[in-house]
């Protein structure tokens, strides 16, 4: 809303230098890099290099250990859409990425196969030979039949504009890392199932077998045994054997999601299954007698048979796709997840940014973004929600984090996580020793990190850029920024710079090379840690138990309020949605006929810049000074200062604040899968899923339909000015008419213009057919209503003449408007019938920076201390009136009847900010007692 | 009241002329209440409000239950739940200022026959007494001997504790059931009306002699033609008694004489006659005396649809709007600005000044808008003569200066609060809070900048 992108795309830095005036330079944060060949003329839309194919999307490809990388599907799986783009090829280059060594079945020295349980990795590559250019997330899955139980996966977001995949980083790890738990989270599901009838089998098998031998044994009573019966024997032993380990691998299954799931909420069902198995891990039932009562239950009886004790493998067995890897609900709720991102990233760079600098501004606002934003404080809620869950383990992340609030300490912990996971590897930890240990782990201690692990960190970096082949380099990894990170909390704490510091940033700085295939940055291949490990690492463990009490709280707080506001959410658009249909079928020419999502839910990071390479200028919160809502920050306040402190000499230094968003990416990366997993358990409880969210007010199309009607009406109707002063002044506009569709669409276009009184949907009713009453106006301050001719129809005008003074009444049919007069400016430069504006979503734009800046003035007013406070005691109240009315039409240039506008304005942003609990009741219903006029065509 | 029709063209000019009935244009520049707030809490007719202190009031009506409400915020403070019928009276009982305990209690009857007492403070029913033969259609409170008496077809009374001190005999039991209405007037007595009779009991409080308390009947008084539908008091030594057919008697509260008689509310002029219409509409509820209010100098009457302000020194009608409302007025009420404010059957409450007649008000203003039904019962030559008589009898004149819309049905009561406004009550079930805008909107800023302090955020940037 403050900025179009098509205003943006146009913006050269000669045109401003031409200016006559010096206009204050906008700030750094607000504004979008310019386009990078803009220099060299080059259109900005036009195909930056050779890419084969028309536009974004996302690719998932396995590493199948039968023919090697393979792509699996493509996201929109449309043909047109890569063209004659390799996907064979790219998946090649992708797979082979993937350094992380997938590790095997039985580690050194223990005594049954271990299951990994891997964090995923992410890596930005480019390909300049195809064009292409793609964040990449690797992930395992597990599988019985496979090599080492795992099958190493991954999805990429594929896109001819570097720049895309480079700024928007951190959102696109963290949108994939939710689809990513989320299909890891159906696969153990999955392979908890599979490993169970496994274990069937092999019971099963046993008995048989010990029923053979048993008779072979009284078969014969010679004393010595058959060959016959000592191979029975060995093969009886080999499945006790195998028995045993599948045993222990359900256990290990089972014991993860209890582990990554602990202290955060839960769907109830799955809590319940939790608590279920924590018993039983807690007391090492056997799996066998918990078959029944286990996690994932529901399955239909199933019927054992006799297999052969060693699995046999072979290549001419067909190995599993990857849906039937997962649960099926998991599996459609995965791609659901990633055709979200597809809609999501879909555009333009500048746009994309555009609409995250546009929100984050909007957060800014929040004390009067209510009023002409579609929900945008749900919106902010669920980003918020999204965002301080990952931030929870670092707990003072805040919602919105300046550079000056990223957190300090935190981030060691994380540093000392990921040395785990370098070493995590090859040691074995008894089960047993956990829950001991995990008392050690409340008292570790920031001071168990000397430099040597910095220098496994670098190792560690080494290593990857060597395994990846010669074709690639790994420009810039997480870990070595994550080294940063920890040079920078370590500066915060006074401990001397180490050498390698300095190394590793080097390493992170160097600059693409002319390799086909260039690894931008990756993430770390993190935590490799078997849960059961990680007790010998407090410091892993602390990621995710160390952080208990108060921002637990705060979680479960937004949690807990949050059902209400989606069944808000839900109703508002419900009651959108057939408006929309009405007006998809009055405008039958619309090319997309896809699904415009809502832009709501999507950007979690928006605050954040998750590049790495060239710094893009972001917006950065500074205002912090009328803080009203709740958010995390609030939750330790300590802890924020403690990291302002520890910043402010860096502030300046580029290097710095490079690292420092590194910080919190690096956090936000370790504990993305944890969150995310809750967010993908959530997300089954509740039926959002993120594709499927209907379309609300904020969607794009909604706002060129309303933006285009809105239009037309004020092309149409010499009136419109005086009706749209009635909106914006708090008087209800009735807009009367015989054709409900009609009606519909012209109240849905002129919504745009209704100041909302909270978070919650705007006071709209876009259809009503019963006499209206007092309390509707209360209620509603635009209201389609129906025109019956019959003589019921007659109360519903009588009601309305009663009413009259209360409303505006604007007649369809008649083509007449009654309602007060206006003779300010304000509107007629928002709704300028010889506008040369004629796109829906242009208008639209427009009017919401008006209606903007027109918040703005009626902020100042509203908090202007001595307008509405006398100055001593003896002042009166016509002196204080007076002064109100001059600081109105001087200070703010208003003119008539606009100083009504902004009074109303004023009085909801005083009743918004003073409400205690927002939505729970509407306003009085505030009037004026001028005479109406009647307005004819 | 459907004064405007959408896109209306015919415009019934004539019937607008000729409507007796004063209109306001949508233009109310003496009207302060811009801004309202409707609460819903009831599930039949309100007919009660209440004061119960600065901040708070109390609404009752045929749902019975009472609620109590923050009459600042429009907040529903508590619901009071017992009564299994309509409440057919509601009063206050405020402590006394040397009892300890400051709870305020409220009582209210209701048409179950019972009156329960309650603790003005929690929902707690400090009492309920259910021993009545017959409903308790009104209640007062005689601070002064802290007691209270209940009057139904018998007047019992009651002590704070709520024991039945005493009670009379059974009253006439005539088609009108019991005390209509109860005032205290001086030396210990109450008038009741009864029917078309004003009975005078006295009250003998308990003295050396007996330690019984007695009520004894003192004096009937039969002046009235017809039913008595309001009775106030004036001041310390007169009331006023007001009947179906438009007598307006006003007693000396001592000797319990007739002071003044007024029944010129209509006129049985020779044109009854010849005007059937008037007979129509001047049928005798139109005259019939429904509510009063007075000050120091006047009594102000709510006649049928009119309102009349009858000085107690002249003795006879200063001021007249013979049709102030569409319907009967139900309620009126004197404002410390010499303002008046009257409610009526019609769903609308207007505000009105008295002023010092400088000439007789002419046709009502043109105001824009232009009336459809009229009431053109009403016709010119019914009107003359009341004009006639208006420029005889009347020095002042009420002006409208405004009228309230937003009750869909009667509007039963209304209630001013000095510092929040007005307080209406409707048979649409609701009340409505009309507020002053401007004042309403300075006193949020206050608040605003009350809470910026209390957060922190004023000085800020200091």
């Amino acid at each position: 809303m403050i900025s179009a992108p098509d205003v943006v795309a146009f913006t050269k830095e000669e045109e401003y230098e031409e200016e006559p005036y010096n206009e204050p330079a906008l700030p750094e944060e607000y504004s979008v890099p310019l386009f990078p060949f803009a220099s060299q003329g080059a259109n900005p839309w036009s195909k930056l290099s050779g890419a084969k194919f028309s536009r974004d999307f996302i690719l998932i490809s396995e590493f199948s250990e039968q023919v090697g990388p393979q792509p699996l599907l493509t996201i929109p799986n449309d043909t047109k859409v890569f063209g004659t783009f390799d996907l064979n090829y790219f998946s090649l280059r992708i797979m082979s990425v993937d350094y992380q060594a997938s590790f095997v079945g039985h580690p050194p020295g223990s005594a049954y196969p271990k299951l990994n349980f891997v964090e995923d990795s992410k890596v930005v590559l480019g390909d300049s030979k195809e064009g292409a250019f793609a964040y990449v997330h690797h992930l395992t899955l597990y599988d019985l039949e496979a090599r080492g139980f795992v099958r190493p996966f991954c999805m990429a977001y594929i896109s001819a504009d570097q720049h895309k995949i480079m700024q928007q980083f951190q959102e696109l790890s963290a949108e994939f890392s939710r689809a990513s738990e989320c299909l890891k989270t159906g696969n153990r599901k999955a392979f908890a199932g599979e490993l169970e009838k496994k274990l069937k089998d092999l019971d099963y098998t046993r008995t048989v077998l010990h029923t053979e031998t048993e008779i072979q044994k009284k078969a014969n009573d010679k004393g010595f045994y058959s060959s016959q019966a000592i191979e029975k024997a060995n093969e009886l032993a080999s499945v006790e054997k195998s028995i045993i380990e599948h045993q222990d691998l359900l256990k290990q299954i089972r014991s993860y999601p209890h582990r990554k799931l602990k202290g955060h909420d839960l769907c109830p069902g799955e809590m319940e299954h939790i608590q279920d198995q924590a018993s039983q891990a807690s007391t090492t039932s056997n799996p066998d007698e918990s078959a029944d009562t286990d996690l994932y239950t529901c399955r239909p009886a199933y019927t054992p048979k006799l297999i052969k004790a060693k699995s046999t493998k072979c290549f001419d067995k067909k190995l599993k796709t990857l849906e039937e890897l997962c649960d099926t609900e998991y599996f459609t709720q995965t791609l659901a997840q990633l055709s979200h991102i597809e809609h999501m990233f879909r555009g333009d760079l500048c746009y994309l940014l555009t609409s995250q600098i546009d929100r984050a501004l909007l957060k800014q606002q929040h004390i009067t973004n209510f009023l002409f934003e579609d929900f945008v404080e749900v919106d902010d809620r669920m980003v918020e929600k999204q965002e301080s869950i990952p931030s929870k383990p670092s707990q003072d992340r805040p919602p919105s984090s300046s550079l000056e609030e990223c957190p300090i300490p935190k981030v060691l912990i994380s540093v000392g996580s990921y040395k785990s996971s370098v070493e995590s590897v090859l040691i074995k930890m008894e089960q047993e020793l956990e829950d001991e240990e995990y008392k050690e782990v409340e008292v570790t201690e920031l001071s168990s990190f000397d430099p040597q692990e910095n220098l496994d960190y670098l190792d560690m970096d080494m290593k990857g850029s060597i395994s990846s082949g010669e074709s690639i380099e790994v420009l810039g990894t997480e870990k070595s920024t994550s080294v940063l990170s920890k040079s920078d909390s370590q500066a915060s704490l006074t401990v001397p710079l180490s050498p390698q510091v300095v190394r590793s940033k080097a390493v992170s700085h160097r600059t693409i090379s002319e390799d086909s295939i260039e690894v931008l940055s990756t993430c770390p291949s993190e935590a490799l840690i078997p849960d059961d490990f990680k007790a010998s690492y407090p410091s892993a463990i602390n990621e995710e138990e160390s952080y208990p009490d108060g921002n637990e709280g705060a979680i479960h707080f937004q949690a807990s309020i949050s059902p209400p506001e989606l069944g808000e959410t839900e109703e508002g658009s419900i009651e959108n949605t057939p408006s929309q249909i009405d007006s998809s079928c009055c405008i039958g020419k619309e090319s997309d006929g896809q699904l415009v999502l809502p832009s709501t839910p999507a950007h979690t990071h928006s605050d954040e810049d998750g590049v790495v390479s060239s710094p893009p200028q972001r917006h950065r919160q500074k205002d912090q000074g009328f803080r009203v809502d709740f958010s995390v920050e609030n939750a330790n306040p300590s802890s924020r200062d403690n990291s302002c402190e520890g910043f402010p000499t860096y502030e300046l230094d580029p290097s710095h604040l490079l690292a420092s968003r590194d910080i919190s990416k690096t956090s936000l990366d370790n504990y993305s899968d944890t969150t995310s997993y809750v967010s993908s358990v959530a997300s089954t409880s509740s039926d959002r899923i993120p594709s499927a969210y209907p379309a609300g007010l904020s969607s794009d199309r909604h706002k060129k339909r309303a933006g285009q009607n809105a239009l037309k009406f004020i092309r149409q109707y010499p009136f419109a000015h005086p009706a749209i002063y009635s909106l914006l002044s708090g008087r209800t506009l009735v807009v009367l008419g015989e054709d409900e569709a009609i009606v519909r669409k012209l109240v849905t276009a002129l919504a745009i213009f209704v100041p909302s009184y909270g978070c919650y949907a705007k006071p709209v009713k876009h259809w009503a057919s019963s006499p209206l009453h007092i309390m509707d106006f209360q209620k509603w301050k635009l209201i389609g209503l129906q025109r019956v001719a019959s003589p019921a129809g007659a109360g519903t005008l009588h009601a309305l003449s009663r009413y009259s003074r209360y409303t505006s009444i604007l007649d369809l049919d008649n083509k007449t408007l009654r309602c007060p007069l206006y003779r300010g400016t304000l509107v007629p430069r928002l709704a300028d019938h010889r506008t040369q504006i004629k796109r829906g979503s242009t208008y639209y734009l427009h009017v919401q920076s008006m209606l903007t800046q027109l918040c703005s003035k009626a902020f100042l007013y509203t908090f202007c201390h001595h307008l509405h406070l006398p100055t001593h005691d003896k002042e009166t109240e016509e002196l204080v009136a007076s002064r109100q009315m001059s600081f109105l039409k001087l200070t703010l240039g208003l003119v008539n009847e606009d100083v009504r506008v902004v009074q109303y304005l004023a009085e909801l942003l005083k009743l918004h900010y003073m409400q205690e609990s927002p939505g729970t009741s509407h306003p009085m219903l505030r009037f004026d007692y001028v005479p109406s006029f009647l307005y004819k065509i | 009241m459907l004064r405007w029709l959408i896109g209306g063209g015919r415009e019934p000019q004539g019937l607008a002329e000729k409507s007796p009935l004063q209109t306001i244009g949508e233009e109310q520049t003496q009207n302060p209440y811009t801004e309202l707030l409707v609460l819903k809490a009831h599930h039949d007719i309100v007919r009660f409000l209440v004061q119960l202190d600065d901040y708070r009031f109390a609404s009752a009506g045929d749902d019975g239950i009472v609620v109590v409400w923050n009459a600042q915020t429009g907040e529903k403070l508590l619901e009071l739940n017992g009564h299994t019928q309509k409440i057919t009276a509601i009063i206050t009982f405020p402590s006394l200022e040397s009892c300890e305990e400051k709870n305020q209690l409220i009582l209210t009857a209701s048409a179950d026959r019972t009156v329960i007492v309650w603790d003005g403070d929690t929902t707690r029913q400090v009492q309920r007494i259910s021993c009545f033969q017959s409903t308790v259609k009104c209640l007062t409170v005689l601070q002064r001997l802290d007691v209270w008496l209940s009057g139904g077809n018998d007047l019992c009374v009651w002590n704070r504790k709520l024991d039945l001190l005493c009670k009379t005999s059974h009253l006439s039991d005539t088609v009108f059931g019991g005390i209509s209405a109860l005032v205290e007037i001086p030396k210990n007595c109450v008038v009741a009306a009864v029917g078309k009779e004003l009975i005078i009991f006295r009250l003998v409080a308990p003295t050396e002699g007996s330690l019984e308390w007695d009520i004894l009947e003192v004096k009937r008084l039969l002046d009235h033609q017809d039913n008595i539908l309001s009775l106030i008091n004036v001041n310390d030594l007169s009331f006023v008694t007001g009947s179906h057919i438009g007598e307006l008697i006003i007693w000396d509260a001592l000797d319990w004489t007739m002071q003044a008689y007024e029944r010129n509310f209509w006129d049985p002029s020779p044109q009854l006659d010849t005007q059937q219409e008037i007979k129509l509409c001047q049928k005798s509820n139109d005259i019939s005396i429904h509510h009063f209010t007075c000050d120091e100098e006047n009594v102000f009457a709510a006649v049928g649809r009119g309102l009349y302000v009858y000085s107690l020194q002249m003795k006879r009608v200063i001021a007249c709007q013979k049709t102030a409302h569409d319907s009967n007025v139900l309620h009126i009420a004197r404002l410390p600005n010499r303002q008046l404010i009257s409610c009526s059957e019609d769903g609308s409450v207007r505000i009105w000044e008295l002023r010092e007649k400088q000439q007789l008000a002419a046709e009502p203003v043109p105001t824009g808008f232009f009336n459809m039904w009229g009431f053109g019962r009403v016709n010119k030559q019914a009107s003359q003569p009341v004009k006639k008589q208006q420029e005889n009898a009347t020095s002042c004149s009420l002006e409208l200066i405004g009228d309230l819309i937003g009750h869909s049905s009667s509007v039963e009561m209304f209630l001013y609060f000095e510092d929040h406004g007005l307080v209406t009550c409707s048979a649409d079930h609701l009340i409505i809070l009309w507020k002053n805008g401007e004042r309403e909107s300075g006193l949020r800023s206050l608040r605003l900048f009350q809470k910026l302090e209390e957060n922190g955020d004023l000085y800020l940037a200091v």
